[in-house]
């Protein structure tokens, strides 16, 4: 709202004060925790293990980097998590689309079925091992196809889509379309998609991001190490500090156990890091994207 | 909506056409429709289909419905077992505190930022306070126990600077429960805040105005005007949270926990995995119960808040 032209009275001007203190302090709460690894993630192992570092790099260095970089693991799940956030977003559009139009056809018979068919699955579920024996009886364990197909269709998504196409399809572009002998698939193809990329981009983004961060599904239904998405790699280094010292002392020198243990350290705020920043350089140029996103699904939910 | 005038009825001048041919009309669009129906119907209810061994003894070699039935025996073994009292207790307890820590939080902020007249700084505030969303669980676990190592995480640095023992927090039982909760608030705050910045932007301005125009200040305007227009969209997502009660999640729990704080961090989710992926005794048909059990009572609350907030007049999901 606008209140530009309406001068605040003295308890105004003391509650604008007020809420720009609070605001800050929100803001830097948020905020010093990813400064502080980030910073943490340049300093000497050293200087973190003795606290030094507080705001600032302390002691510059790579070495984090340069080990979270020679680890051979960490190579192949990113190029495995790469692969499967591609191909995987790939199939959850093209799915989420082909559900989300024929659902925002007023004239769909049985449309308000196939609504709750889908809308049905985000309140009750079979459970996980009910699901995890049909993915091992369709066959898919440890394979591709397990981070791929199983919740290919995004619910949520979905009823975002369809209130976008709803709401941003006039009914008298299909009357007139029709009239010409326009089939449903040529319309879906020459009108709608064009017209709907920015709900097709918060959809892939939504997406996307879900495949990248994903860990769960890998770490049920992937057994070889070839395989594993970067999220199974980081599990294994943060939480389970299982580090291989070899890889290692390839990049520095690592003889005593207190160097290896903050290198190690070291290599764990490096790799949040290169875990993270992918999502965070690509999430300012988006963010309107997704806050469309959100308010488009608060529409109607 | 059924009533409303459509396509259809425009162009078939609203004569009555069979069902058949309603159907044939809109072949192709049940045509896009097939593929993605029929994932949901394999992933989503076949499972529910296979939810039945939560009564039967599963055996791999025979199958779901080869397997023998035993009706509610495993029922009677879990809420007769030693773990159930401490199992519901904490996933209740977690999933409370979530919600009484998790509320407040995104509606202030969306209050406040409602209220900042500088565009810089509004979209400042917003950037980054939504950018931990993007943070995977993994990393998120992965930063808390850097932050909080007893030896080299920094909050430990500031507890020793100030004169205190330092705190082992991952091995506290009594401290998981708040380092779950409040890391979580941290993540979502400015996610869950973008939906009531969207329904504070749709408050008709003309009410803003005319309680200017009878002198409210900014607070008052701020409780009159701003929070009941964010109030159905507060309950909606309050009813969706009941639905989802007892889903704690296996991901960041499973992550956090270890044997020193199991007495607070085993919910039923993590106990679900545990009994049948994470045991020799591969106990399907055990833990299938534990999961049906949990996603009834979710289902039986989320209709229970919806009813109760339908006949109070606030908003309601259906």
């Amino acid at each position: 709202m606008d209140n530009r032209s309406i001068r605040d009275s003295g308890g105004d001007r003391w509650f604008t004060a007020l809420n720009y203190i609070v605001l800050t302090l929100f803001l830097l709460s948020v905020l010093y925790p990813l400064i502080y690894v980030l910073s943490a993630s340049f300093s000497s192992p050293d200087a973190i293990v003795s606290g030094r570092v507080w705001l600032w790099p302390v002691g510059f260095t790579l070495d984090g980097y340069k080990a979270v970089f020679h680890h051979k693991l960490i190579g192949s799940g990113f190029r495995n998590s790469l692969f499967y956030m591609t191909a995987g977003t790939t199939i959850n559009v093209a799915l989420t689309i082909l559900a989300a139009y024929p659902m925002a056809r007023k004239d769909l018979y049985g449309r308000h079925l196939f609504m709750f068919l889908f809308v049905f699955t985000t309140m009750f579920s079979g459970g996980l091992i009910p699901f995890y024996i049909l993915v091992r009886d369709l066959g898919m364990l440890n394979t591709v196809w397990a981070m791929l197909l199983p919740g290919a269709v995004g619910v949520w998504n979905v009823v975002i889509t369809r209130t976008y196409f709803q709401t941003s399809i006039p009914d008298e572009m299909l009357e007139a379309a029709q009239l010409d002998g326009c089939s449903d698939f040529t319309f879906v193809r020459k009108i709608v998609l064009p017209l709907s990329m920015p709900i097709i981009a918060v959809i892939t983004l939504f997406y996307a991001v879900g495949h990248w961060n994903q860990y769960f599904s890998a770490f049920i239904f992937l057994k070889s190490q070839n395989l594993y998405p970067l999220q199974i790699v980081l599990r294994e280094i943060l939480i389970q500090n299982n580090i291989n010292m070899d890889m290692l002392s390839t990049v520095v020198d690592v003889q005593s156990a207190a160097k290896r243990e903050g290198l190690s350290n070291l290599l764990k705020y490096s790799l949040i890091v290169v875990a993270t920043v992918p999502l965070m350089i690509v999430y300012p140029f988006v963010q309107k994207h997704f806050v469309k996103g959100v308010m488009i699904g608060s529409l109607k939910g | 909506m059924p009533g409303e005038p459509t396509t259809e009825t425009f162009r078939s001048g609203g004569t009555g056409r069979t069902r058949w041919q309603k159907i044939r009309k809109g072949r192709q669009l049940y045509l896009m429709l097939a593929l993605p129906v029929l994932f949901v119907i394999v992933f989503n209810y076949v499972p529910m289909y296979g939810a039945q061994i939560a009564f039967k003894n599963y055996v791999v070699t025979k199958g779901i419905w080869g397997s023998e039935w035993v009706g509610f025996k495993h029922f009677h073994r879990f809420v007769n077992s030693y773990e159930y009292w401490r199992l519901i207790r904490n996933t209740l307890s977690i999933s409370l505190y979530s919600l009484i820590a998790g509320f407040p939080f995104p509606i202030l902020l969306a209050l406040s930022l409602n209220y900042v007249r500088s565009l810089a700084f509004k979209k400042s505030v917003q950037m980054i306070t939504y950018a931990p969303y993007f943070i995977s669980v993994v990393v998120m676990v992965g930063i808390v126990f850097e932050l909080l190592d007893p030896r080299k995480g920094i909050v430990n640095h500031v507890i020793q600077a100030l004169g205190f023992e330092p705190v082992p927090f991952m091995a506290k039982a009594g401290l998981f429960q708040s380092i779950y909760v409040w890391s979580g608030v941290w993540q979502m705050v400015g996610f869950s805040c973008i939906i009531y910045l969207a329904a504070l932007a749709s408050i008709d301005p003309a009410l803003h105005e005319s309680a200017v125009i009878d002198g409210a200040s900014k607070l008052r305007r701020m409780w009159h005007v701003d929070l009941p227009g964010i109030m159905p969209i507060a309950v909606i997502l309050l009813i969706i949270n009941m639905g989802h009660m007892l889903d704690v999640g296996y991901e960041k729990i499973l992550l956090m926990q270890n044997s020193l704080n199991l007495r607070t961090s085993e919910v039923i989710d993590t106990y679900v995995y545990k009994v049948a992926l994470n045991s020799p005794a591969m106990n399907y048909s055990y833990s299938t119960l534990i999961g049906l059990f949990k996603s009834v009572i979710n289902l039986a609350l989320l209709v229970l808040v919806n009813q109760v907030a339908r006949k109070t007049r606030q908003a309601s999901l259906w």
